[in-house]
């Protein structure tokens, strides 16, 4: 029989690995789908053109295929990652590179007129951004930037393949050296979907707080 | 004869290869009131989007209060000093659109408080101030702090109103402000554009379908056609005894639609 | 380190045949995932409200969790409780189970964005129940559905490399084998990350022309140039 505390230990440093990697992943990725996304809406050709091919190439080629070449064939270039930076890294390029779309969309979502009245009343084009298309975009690109969130989430599972024991690295060692399967597995699968139902749990709550109240 | 507040200099205006106004002249003195009218599709929208520089045109010039609003040198610009340019006419212009184009996120006074905080630097609690006594004229102070999707359309258009005056333009255009508004709510908003006309001396270019308002509010009537000035002159004669057969035809189109004149 | 030609000609045979193997596995994939989301949409919109809470659920916490920890799980616990599957059966059946919870929202979606006007159209012009689908509700409901369901299988596509996990040996398991025979890295998962690309961005591109000509739900028509 597997008594509880061995699951703690066997379990809990992945699962700790497992949050840091989500959260410093998506938060790379945000920052490149706010970069990215307003890339492809800006008036340079050259710009818009560079972020369309980083997305492609991004969106195109596995993100399995990504971290094997971050991981061993960058270090041939002479650019030596740890496997947690190559993760944070591929992890925050590769959904960054989604959620460029999710930004790029919500702008675009926005009504024309809006734009027409900031004109009509003087407002400078940091102004019409910062306070008029942005607050109501953001509001749009919550609830996808979650689904994006989790996705990453579910994502970091493949980190074992270069290495980093985390929650799903953690059960399979604990699978081979105890020889249980269920409940290893059983175990990840909850802690997963809950992490998940948190990411999205916080992201309604802050759409909540984002939507404008009447007085 | 002072000179003229707003001034049309053989504009062309093309969408594409369409010409959707040609060769049009035309001044408007300071503090006149002058309706456009005319068929759908003749253009009228199209000359105010160009004053509030939505547009560009394609030939001739442009003046609001004698500066160069579009010119061949303002055409020679770059983008940037092009945008600084009309920054800076645009202090001189406000708009009320068709559809209030409000912004939803904010509160009707903050609508209104925005652009003079941002553009003109005025304090927040002078702006507020303004704010509330704009507000009162047009009879939406009690609503200062509702958000756009609670009010009715005639509400809606009336903080509108107050969030272009908070910036004291010298040339309000207004674009057929009734025509999106259940007909029992258009009335409140134009009470509040001929309390506009009394208390202010704007000058004022208006778009309308509303013929009576047309000949109570205005000192002028254009009728365009086809992106052209067919017939123009104060609004008893346009009405009672316009001079074209274009402007007849419209005005019995109109009377038989069965809205009055 | 420089890229070595003769070595890349060498190696390419055997990663093109893994890339078959990958390109089979996303089809089967596809399909089962399509079939099993087609059951559970039904499911859900017309079995008793418990079955479709229950589908629900289900739904969310299959989306919810990693398909390479559902992967493990059928590959290692299914045999725990007696069912034998070959690790090809068992990792298409995770993939199409995974998908399925993607696949499932796509056809609920497509059914419920065919206006209720429609049904009660056809039910005024007296259409049967079978001509009211064969001839109203999937003509209009379909195609949206064709650019959502395309990005899936794209998607599926460029996640089979996780199959190698469970000992199949797809293109990057192919790609890894001779990577640590030869000591090179370099050549082999450069060319298997070139064979996604080249599968990927052409059915991108293929599937966003799809969406234009049947977006699913509102079109942006304007364009805010914002910078
Ligand atoms: N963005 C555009 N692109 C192309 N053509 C346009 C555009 N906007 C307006 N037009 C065309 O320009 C012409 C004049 O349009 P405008 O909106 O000025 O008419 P209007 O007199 O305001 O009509 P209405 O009474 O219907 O509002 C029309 O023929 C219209 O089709
Ligand atoms: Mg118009």
């Amino acid at each position: 029989m597997l008594a509880p505390s061995q699951l703690v230990s066997y379990i809990l440093p992945g699962v700790i690995l497992t949050i840091e990697l989500t959260v410093l992943g998506n938060l790379l990725a945000a920052g490149i789908a706010f970069t990215v996304g307003f890339a492809r809406l800006s008036k340079s050709t050259w710009l818009r053109l560079s972020a369309r091919i980083f997305t492609e190439f991004f969106r195109g080629t596995s993100m399995y295929v990504q971290l094997f070449w971050a991981y061993f064939v960058l270090p041939l270039f002479g650019l030596a990652l740890t496997p947690f930076q190559a993760a944070v890294l591929v992890l925050g390029l590769n959904s960054g590179a989604y959620a460029s779309e999710i930004v790029r969309g919500a702008m675009l979502a926005l009504p024309r007129e809006q734009l027409e009245a900031c004109i009509a009343l003087n407002l400078s084009r940091w102004q019409r951004l910062r306070r008029v298309l942005l607050p109501q975009a953001l509001l749009l690109m919550i609830p996808p930037f979650s689904n994006s969130f989790v996705e990453l989430l579910k994502s970091t599972s493949i980190v074992s393949l270069i290495s980093l024991s985390d929650m799903t690295f953690r059960a399979q060692t604990m699978r081979t050296q105890t020889g249980n399967t269920a409940i290893p597995f059983l175990t990840i699968l909850i802690l997963y979907f809950a992490l998940a139902l948190f990411i999205s749990k916080v992201m309604r709550a802050l759409e909540r707080r984002l939507t404008p109240k009447a007085a | 004869m002072p000179s003229p507040m707003v001034q049309f200099n053989n504009v062309h205006k093309l969408y594409g290869a369409h010409a959707v106004l040609t060769d049009l002249s035309l001044s408007v003195s300071p503090g006149e009131k002058l309706a456009l009218i005319g068929a759908s599709g003749s253009g009228k929208t199209t000359i105010l989007r160009i004053l509030m520089t939505l547009e560009t045109i394609q030939g001739g010039s442009i003046f609001v209060g004698g500066q160069p609003l579009w010119s061949p040198e303002t055409a020679g610009l770059s983008p940037r000093r092009r945008e600084m340019h009309l920054h800076k006419m645009r202090t001189n212009i406000g708009m009320v659109f068709q559809q209030f184009n409000l912004f939803p996120h904010m509160n009707v006074l903050r609508n209104v408080t925005l652009a003079p905080i941002l553009t003109q630097g005025v304090k927040e609690a002078d702006a507020r101030a303004l704010a509330m006594e704009l507000l009162e004229m047009v009879g939406m102070a009690h609503k200062a702090h509702a958000l756009p999707a609670e009010l009715s359309g005639g509400q809606k258009q009336r903080a509108a109103i107050a969030r272009a005056l908070a910036l004291k333009p010298k040339v309000m255009l207004f674009d057929e402000v009734t025509s999106a508004l259940d007909p029992e709510l258009v009335e409140e908003v134009l009470n509040v554009m001929r309390k506009l006309a009394l208390e202010t001396d704007m000058t004022m270019l208006l778009v309308t379908h509303e013929m009576s308002f047309a000949r109570d509010f205005a000192d002028r009537v254009l009728f365009l056609d086809g992106g052209r000035i067919v017939e123009e002159g104060p609004p008893g004669e346009i009405f009672r005894n316009p001079q074209q057969e274009r402007t007849k035809l419209f005005l019995r189109k109109i009377v038989a639609a069965g809205l009055s004149l | 380190m420089s890229w070595d030609w003769a070595f890349a000609f060498q190696i390419l045979p055997k990663l093109v045949e893994g890339l078959k193997f990958t390109v089979l596995a996303s089809l089967l994939g596809s399909v089962l995932s399509m079939l099993i989301g087609l059951a559970i949409g039904i499911g859900r919109r017309w079995a008793g409200p418990t079955v479709a809470s229950v589908l629900g659920y289900a739904v969310e916490f299959i989306r919810g969790t990693p398909l390479l920890v559902q992967l493990y799980f059928a590959f290692y616990i299914l045999p725990d409780i007696g069912i034998y599957l070959s690790p090809l059966t068992a990792g298409l059946l995770a993939l199409g189970i995974h998908y399925s919870s993607y696949t499932s929202e796509v056809f609920r979606a497509g059914i419920d964005n065919v206006d209720r006007g429609q049904w009660e159209a056809a039910k005024a012009l007296n259409l049967s129940h079978f001509q009211t689908w064969r001839y109203v509700i999937v003509p209009e409901a379909v195609p949206p559905m064709v650019p959502a369901l395309g990005n899936y299988v794209v998607s599926m596509f460029k996640e089979t490399p996780l199959l190698s996990l469970v000992t199949i040996v797809e293109v990057m398991a192919q790609a890894r084998i001779i990577a640590n025979i030869n000591y090179r890295y370099l050549e082999p998962i450069t060319m298997v990350g070139v064979f996604f690309l080249v599968v990927s961005v052409p059915s991108a591109m293929a599937l966003h022309f799809l969406e234009r000509r049947y977006a699913l739900g509102n079109r942006q028509s304007s364009h805010i140039a914002v910078f």
